[in-house]
């Protein structure tokens, strides 16, 4: 195994490893739910493609076969991490109308404007093609 | 010097899961508790990619993938229960 490759191996390992680690402090340390969504979402999923990318490299050095496993899951993670996200703000803001949440310190999110709502709580539009509003 | 690193970050990742499970077991909103478990699945991944790593054998991408694929079903489906009461409509 060449010099060139180990030294990035070692460091894309311990720059995965690390942000999966700021990822969960984020989560314990930021002080409302809707803050604490930052730290995982972003900084370990980078953290886990950084991961990927040192075991695609190690599997090349080391068996010197090529390896795609690690993009196919990097790829989903990386489209599935924002879907999921969205989601969980959508049940927090849900259950903060409801009034079964309090936020923390930091207070709920500020609306988006005088009139207007955020769009998870408007009314499903009749005529799009996923409208549940006719029936 | 890789399995002095592959050791140190699977020192990191378990502490990432401590930090996830007191998280966890914190709470104190029902996202806060949606967002560890979604966490620690992210950081289950990791750990098996790093076995995979310390154990020369690509075989445990299968079960990292699978691993990716419910954890996010699972988020999606709990989400999907907690906002309307059911999963399929």
């Amino acid at each position: 195994m060449s010099i060139i490759a180990d030294i990035t191996i070692v460091v894309l390992v311990l720059l995965g490893a690390g942000f999966a680690l700021i990822g969960s402090w984020g989560l314990v340390r930021l002080p409302s739910t809707m803050e604490r969504l930052h730290g995982p979402t972003k900084a370990t999923t980078l953290g886990l493609g950084a991961l990927l990318l040192a075991s695609i490299i190690y599997f090349q050095a080391r068996l010197g076969v090529w390896t795609v496993h690690e993009l196919l899951i990097s790829l989903f993670l990386f489209i599935t991490a924002p879907i999921s996200a969205n989601m969980i703000a959508k049940v927090h803001l849900h259950r903060l109308r409801t009034g079964r949440e309090t936020d923390g310190i930091a207070g709920p999110p500020p609306r988006p404007s005088e009139e207007g709502d955020w769009a998870s709580f408007e009314a499903p539009r009749q005529g799009t093609p996923a409208s549940t509003a006719d029936n | 010097m890789i399995d002095i690193a592959l050791h140190i970050a699977a020192g990191c990742i378990a502490l990432a899961l401590l930090l996830n499970m007191w998280r966890l077991l914190h709470g104190p909103a029902l996202g806060d508790r949606i967002v560890a478990l979604d966490t620690m699945v992210i950081n289950a991944i990791a750990l098996i990619v790093l076995i995979g790593m310390n154990d020369n054998n690509d075989t445990y991408f299968e079960a990292a993938l699978l691993l990716a694929m419910v954890g996010f079903v699972s988020t999606i489906a709990f989400c999907k229960f907690i906002l309307r009461g059911d999963i399929v409509e």
